[in-house]
């Protein structure tokens, strides 16, 4: 038992250390550089969708919709809708792009030749992603107080929370990533995991209207717990109910990040 | 200019010691011994899968070794990978530029893996395009060069962080005869400054031009070291015969050339006879009428083919 301590907290060290590294900054850095070069088709796709999923969600299907807990349909899918948005983006990010680093353009080797280690190299890239992911959230987040949507100045906390989502859905992405034999692999990670999170995780209505058994069942996957906080924040609905789902994300992140860096060791040093 | 200069012992860049790769049961290098001196250049040839990209890899610290140990620069590979990694230079086989970028950002982000400040390598980079004739096209996109461009360019980068050691994997597979000759053209200069270089080939004449030292590798051993000359001297008469066509002449070969001296060796239509003085021989067989030969010197690719094997082995 020791010994598993031990271990835990060495890869924790050697996971927060690449982390706060220059190496990951680095790869940050070039994968910035890159996305420079055409960021307005970038952009335009990160204002777009939220603008579009607000008015036909929100103002179509929510004028046949009652209110839910007392809220307008539109109120009360917008501050889950802006974790989608974040999940998405970064999701996308670390799935094809990262496989094209690691596969196709042999990105990963060109900088495992230098003093940058693959554990750098792979959290630059989450780092990278889940600066995507906060673009996006960030715009959608800039649309919603355009809308009249955000109720409360707890929203301020919203972006700390983003970036805790942001990181946890690029390492998982990259994850997976690691494994993928090609790009037709990630259909079963968006169809099998990324969808079903985003249409029963309580975004579009109360996990409650499942049974319970379903609903202990959505405990266990992570967006959940980030859209409660979500809404909490941006409706001004606060409580210490809150540093529950705040330690699960954590905890959870964390697993996953350090999964991500061994996967991608596994996939790259051989 | 010493006599004693050459006899002087240089340090040595890279010493492996019982280095071994498998990949799953299956033995790739097999228990290698080598070492790399300061200011020469040491190449493996070899076929294809002879093991020497794998052997190459576990010198910059790529590919863990099964077993055995390499020093690098002093330090041991597997320890201080990192503290390596910063003295070396790698140009891989693959072509792994940023495609998205251009030529002189491709070198800027590199340079920051190592820490480089931005007007060093701002600096750096512009004399590295100066030397590979590459300064024209600095704002050009990478996806917009040539395959020779493309390597200039990945040997610029390995130069980046001014290496003690330039590792270099297949410099010129791919490329056309002008571009491999350029490439031939700024190694050498590299080595007149004193650079060290290891590298790989399977192209008998670029081992012939570049390599002071060489191993023949062939399926993870070695099978004969030491300088190109050398190598031919040791293990080959000095001219080879070819019989290209025997013209529709029936005879039998050992009977035609009985007293004289030769190796006679075989492969597809063609027969080669090795021997120390070929006048002899081919004056027999120019008797017979309408034989055609070729009689020149043996090579490195004579010598290659002779320790790798004729035939393919695939």
């Amino acid at each position: 038992m020791n010994k598993m301590n031990m271990s835990v907290i060495s890869n924790l060290k050697i996971v927060i250390g690449s982390l706060f590294s220059r190496g990951c900054l680095s790869v940050w850095q070039r994968n910035f550089d890159v996305w420079r070069k055409r960021y307005a088709a970038s952009l335009t796709g990160n204002l777009g969708e939220p603008i579009l999923f607000l008015i036909g969600m929100g103002f179509g299907l929510g004028k046949l919709v009652a209110p839910i807990e007392g809220l307008s349909y539109i109120e009360f899918i917008a501050p889950g809708l802006v974790c989608s948005a974040t999940m998405y983006s970064a999701s996308f990010e670390c799935t094809f792009a990262t496989y094209t680093k690691i596969a196709v353009q042999k990105t990963y080797d060109a900088i495992r030749v230098t003093p940058v280690s693959v554990e750098e190299i792979t959290c630059g890239d989450i780092l990278w992603g889940a600066t995507k992911g906060m673009i996006a959230g960030g715009v959608f987040l800039f649309v919603m107080l355009c809308f009249g949507l955000v109720k409360s100045w707890f929203v301020l906390l919203l972006p700390f929370l983003m970036i805790i989502l942001a990181i946890t859905f690029a390492s998982l992405a990259i994850l997976f990533a690691s494994k993928a034999p090609a790009y037709d692999f990630f259909s079963y990670y968006f169809t099998l995991v990324i969808s079903p999170m985003f249409l029963f995780s309580g975004i579009f209505f109360p996990v409650e209207q499942f049974p319970a058994i379903v609903e202990r069942l959505a405990w266990f996957t992570p967006l959940v717990h980030f859209i409660d906080i979500s809404r909490g924040l941006v409706l001004g609905d606060v409580g210490m109910w809150m540093f529950a789902d705040l330690a699960w994300i954590v905890v959870f992140a964390l697993i996953i990040l350090s999964m991500a860096i061994s996967g991608v060791k596994q996939r790259v040093v051989t | 200019m010493s006599p004693n200069k050459t006899k002087q012992k240089k340090p040595s860049i890279v010493k492996a010691t019982a280095l071994t790769k498998f990949y799953g049961d299956k033995k790739v290098v097999k228990s290698l011994d080598f070492c790399v001196k300061e200011g020469e250049c040491f190449g493996f040839l070899g076929p294809n899968g002879a093991g020497k990209t794998t052997t190459l890899g576990m010198v910059y610290c790529f590919t863990p070794p099964t077993s055995g140990t390499i020093m690098v620069c002093g330090k041991e590979v597997g320890e201080d990978d990192r503290e390596i990694k910063k003295l070396i230079g790698v140009a891989p086989q693959d072509d792994s530029l940023d495609p998205e970028l251009s030529i002189i950002e491709n070198l800027i982000a590199y340079a920051r893996y190592f820490n480089i400040p931005k007007k060093t390598a701002a600096l750096r980079a512009g004399e590295l395009l100066d030397f590979m004739q590459l300064a024209e096209r600095s704002t050009d996109r990478v996806m917009t060069l040539s395959g020779g461009m493309k390597r200039r360019l990945v040997i610029a980068r390995a130069l980046i962080n001014r290496p003690e050691l330039i590792i270099l994997d297949e410099p010129t597979t791919g490329l056309d005869p002008q571009a491999r000759h350029v490439i031939w053209d700024k190694l050498n200069k590299l080595k007149k400054e004193g650079a060290t270089l290891l590298l790989t080939t399977h192209y008998m004449e670029e081992a012939y031009n570049l390599c002071d030292r060489l191993v023949i590798m062939d399926k993870g051993s070695f099978v004969a070291e030491g300088s190109p000359d050398g190598l031919i001297k040791k293990h080959l008469e000095n001219e080879v015969v070819e019989i290209i066509s025997r013209g529709g002449v029936n005879f039998d070969i050992n009977k035609l050339l009985e007293g004289l001296e030769y190796r006679y060796e075989t492969s597809g239509d063609r027969e080669y006879l090795y021997a120390d003085d070929g006048d002899p021989l081919v004056r027999k067989l120019l008797d017979l009428g309408a034989v055609e030969v070729l009689h020149r010197k043996a090579t490195l690719e004579d010598l290659f083919l002779r320790l790798t094997g004729r035939e393919l082995d695939e």
